[in-house]
């Protein structure tokens, strides 16, 4: 098999949201640490779209920005294409660099006002050396012309643009590059549907001609599902499920991802009647024992309040649910058959 | 013999002055919201939506201002009010549920205090009785140990128990009318679904009618009887949620729906609606999709299509569906060289 471009193993990030120390002195009180990310392991093949979904505070976010390198992970390893990202510098990471690049979610924040649109496109290919001179204007106004802008855009500035028009020059830049991968922080959640759509459209369109890999962050599942070959859910840090994106929606093995599903309005007026979800995602500052997600869990048993569960192999992925374990898939989704 | 509507609002016209002209933000609205029932309202970002909700309960921010039409709720007319009268209106009349729970309530006073004013402003009832009605809505609305939680802060809460306290809130006068906007937007999609539950459970109990104002198609289709789709700042279409979700009949309508991304369907491509919604400013003459509509002709660049009725009880703003102008759309550029018409 081949060596899969992007590979996450045993990601943690730790945040110290403790007081001041002064005031942990004066006033007592411990320190209090917030676990983002836990023990997070994947793997993206090449030319494939990996989603990872889940709600606020999942750790969707702190994840993209460790893998980009805007966050320095508190133990794990990134290892892109072969070469571990957190023991290279110098030359050899500058070299990795220009390989991966970041879409964000806000095309207002992640554009400088006071930058000429060319120069922004402009910005990596400056920083890496690419190109030089007139070669330089040139490339610009090739992507612009990729990514559906006209090339004498390149003189205006970000605000003479619309949301999905400045999202447009965000994706330019990022391919300014030439990069085999990129990581896309919810990029269409600021814009409206049918501008989306045109986002969506395009960002497939660019990986069917450039053969690039994303990692895809969401919260929205039909975006997801639109776009993804696999899939990872997260929960409050951790990856409860991964599977290939047709048989996450057709049978979801993790309680939470089925909740997910579930809780989707439904636009095909099927009638189908959501079962009700209890409960909020709970404070990570202080995560319940045991797996995260059993005091919402409709299946919990004695032993999820205790133990974490291990990620165990199911039919296209992996599951962290002590329930996969004991009652194995096709059994499940019989139970999902019953229930609709 | 048949009742008035709720709330009625007929060619509703809101402007913005600015140095350079008057902007038109609501161009023409007009639509009932009967008894119990659940009006849809959704369409792209400065579409209007919300300015609809803030021209009918008078919270229009200045230099905003009705320019024409007429807002009735059950036959009083309200949009000529007095912000004194209006006041008595908001709240009493219609319940407010916005987008942010934080901005609906006060982080200074405990939830109770400002249940208790509120049930106080409108019911001539003693401080303990308002109290035991506050404690039993705030049940209602699904807040465990009501009892005790009565007595936290806004930031006590969660965001989803936030919004629930904001429900308890927009309810605790027994209003007809509850207007909804974007009450969803901020919560997680597991927190979103309850709350959708429970703003249609909870308005169907006590006979309210609801406006819900929202960009998610699918929060409509789960919970609105009729949808109105608006489209710079103008009715593009309304009729019963089924039908304009299963057969649009407006091209921007058939748009929208292709383009939203579905659970269920396995599409490679989404249908895509070129360009963007203009700025107010922009707004070109005839109908205000002409420039992004594939199907558009003659008539549409240079006459604003009126809505027009369908069967079933549905409106659509759409020169295509004209009897008058559909050999005009087949014959191609009859009106061509005709000089622009007058503005309807």
């Amino acid at each position: 098999m081949e060596e899969p471009l992007l590979k996450v193993e045993g990601l943690c990030r730790r945040f110290d949201i403790s007081r001041p120390w002064l005031n942990r002195v004066l006033e007592g009180g411990e320190r209090q640490f917030l676990t983002a990310v836990a023990d997070v392991d994947i793997a993206i093949n090449r030319g494939e779209t990996f989603a990872l979904v889940g709600e606020s505070g999942s750790g969707k976010s702190t994840i993209a920005r460790m893998i980009v390198g805007l966050l320095a992970p508190t133990s794990g390893q990134i290892i892109f294409d072969g070469t571990r990202l957190d023991g290279t510098d110098g030359s050899k990471m500058r070299a990795l660099r220009k390989r991966f690049q970041m879409i964000f979610q806000d095309p207002f924040a992640s554009l400088n006002p006071r930058w000429r649109v060319g120069d922004i496109i402009a910005e990596p290919i400056h920083r890496f050396g690419l190109l030089k001179g007139v070669a330089v204007s040139h490339r610009v106004g090739e992507l612009l012309d990729t990514v559906g802008l006209s090339a004498g855009d390149a003189d205006k500035f970000p605000h003479e643009f619309s949301g999905g028009q400045r999202q447009r020059i965000a994706i330019a830049r990022a391919l300014s590059s030439k990069p085999q991968f990129i990581v896309c922080d919810e990029p269409t959640s600021a814009l409206d549907v049918s501008v989306q759509a045109q986002i969506l459209n395009l960002m497939r369109d660019l990986q069917d001609e450039m053969g690039l890999t994303y990692l895809f962050i969401s919260h929205d599942l039909s975006v997801v599902r639109h776009m993804a070959t696999r899939i990872g859910v997260l929960y409050l840090g951790r990856l409860v499920e991964t599977a290939e994106s047709k048989t996450l929606f057709r049978s979801p093995d993790h309680p939470y991802t089925r909740m997910l599903l579930d809780a989707v309005p439904d636009l095909e007026l099927s009638g189908r009647r959501r079962q009700q979800v209890d409960g909020e995602i709970p404070n990570p500052i202080d995560p319940p024992p045991g797996c995260a997600f059993h005091p919402r869990c409709p299946r919990v048993m004695d032993r999820c309040r205790i133990e974490v569960p291990k990620p165990v192999p199911t039919a296209s992925g992996a599951a962290a649910c002590f329930a996969v374990e004991s009652v194995p898939s096709p059994a499940l989704g019989g139970l999902a058959k019953v229930r609709s | 013999m048949t009742e008035p509507p709720v709330l009625s609002v007929r060619d509703l016209i809101v402007e913005f002055p600015t140095r350079r002209g008057t902007l038109r933000a609501l161009d023409r609205i007009s639509f009932n919201i009967r008894k119990g029932e659940v009006l849809g309202m959704v369409g792209e970002s400065g579409a209007g939506k919300s300015l609809t909700g803030a021209a009918i309960i008078g919270l229009l921010e200045p230099p905003g201002r009705i320019a024409g039409g007429e807002v009735h709720l059950r036959g009083d007319r309200i949009d000529s009010l007095s912000p004194e009268a209006m006041r008595k209106v908001r709240g009493r009349r219609i319940g407010m549920v916005f987008q942010d729970p934080l901005t609906s309530l006060n982080p200074l006073y405990t939830v109770a205090q400002q249940l208790v004013e509120t049930i106080r402003t409108h019911d001539d009832v003693t401080e303990a009785a308002a109290r035991a009605r506050a404690i039993a809505l705030l049940d209602r609305v699904g807040i465990p140990a009501a009892a005790r939680r009565i007595d936290d802060y806004p930031h006590h809460f969660s965001g989803g128990m936030r919004q629930r306290v904001v429900i308890a809130l927009a309810l605790c006068a027994e209003p007809e009318l509850v207007i909804a906007d974007e009450p969803t937007t901020a919560l997680d999609v597991s927190v979103q679904a309850q709350i959708i539950d429970l703003i249609k459970e909870i308005c169907a109990e006590r006979g309210a009618s609801v406006l819900l104002i929202t960009h998610d198609m699918g929060v409509i289709a789960e919970t609105a009887d009729r949808v109105a789709v608006l489209y710079a700042g103008r009715l593009a279409e309304l009729g019963p949620v089924r039908d304009v979700i299963t057969a649009a009949e407006h091209p921007y309508t058939q748009g929208l729906m292709g383009s939203i991304p579905t659970l269920t369907l396995e599409s490679t491509r989404l249908v895509q609606i070129p360009g963007a919604m203009p700025r107010l400013n922009e707004i070109p003459t005839g109908c205000a999709f002409n420039p992004r509509c594939q199907q558009v002709f003659a008539r549409c660049r240079t006459e604003r299509p009126s809505p027009i009725e369908r069967p079933g009880g549905r409106q659509v703003a759409c020169w295509l569906l004209s009897e008058t102008t559909a050999e005009e759309a087949h014959g191609g550029t009859a009106l061509e060289g005709r000089g622009p018409l007058p503005a309807l």
